[in-house]
């Protein structure tokens, strides 16, 4: 592993784990479920992507890059829909009350 | 050394969405404390996966990405049905 693609792989990792800190921050503490759903759809998918890749760059090695790149799709496909479905299932329900 | 202690920050990020998950006013705060601890969970994963060198908890990580998509797919689907 040369040395360059370690230390890259470091700070990918560690910006990543901070995004995911700071996701679960705005989950815990935001007072709405609009803000909540802000912090999360957002912090947590570029977090997610910062890791595999920082993880990727770890590896130093071509053939995780498929299964951690299918992982980056999965999680911001999913997690970008799943904000909208679930905004709107939520604003369904606060209008019919 | 260094990733062990990401690893460990993760599993804190993932476990941090747990009061959520439990008081959570409404059904969409659970939901959403549910998707956050799924995506800790695969981040969790894949830093003890570049820790160890063990490419084998990548695919783990795949698995628990796309039952987490399945998860938030099955609230929205039975919510709209009940509606």
């Amino acid at each position: 592993m040369t040395p360059i693609l370690y230390v890259l792989g470091l700070t990918l990792t560690t910006a990543g784990v901070g995004f995911l800190l700071i996701a679960a921050l705005g989950v815990w503490r935001l007072p709405d479920v609009m803000s909540r759903l802000h912090a999360l759809t957002k912090a947590d998918t570029a977090g997610l992507t910062l890791i595999a890749l920082g993880a990727a760059c770890l590896t130093g090695r071509l053939d995780t890059l498929l299964a951690l790149g299918l992982c980056i799709i999965l999680v911001g496909l999913s997690g970008a829909t799943m904000g909208h479905l679930i905004a709107r299932t939520h604003l369904s329900e606060t209008d019919s009350e | 050394m260094i990733l062990n202690f990401l690893a460990l920050c993760t599993l804190f990020a993932t476990l941090a969405a747990l009061p959520r998950l439990i008081l959570g006013p409404t059904a969409a705060d659970r939901i959403l404390a549910a998707q956050l601890a799924g995506t800790g969970t695969v981040a969790t994963l894949i830093v003890l996966g570049a820790a160890d060198n063990a490419p084998a908890m990548f695919d783990t990580a795949l698995v628990f990405a796309a039952l987490s998509a399945v998860t938030g797919l099955a609230f929205v689907a039975l919510r709209r049905k009940r509606l």
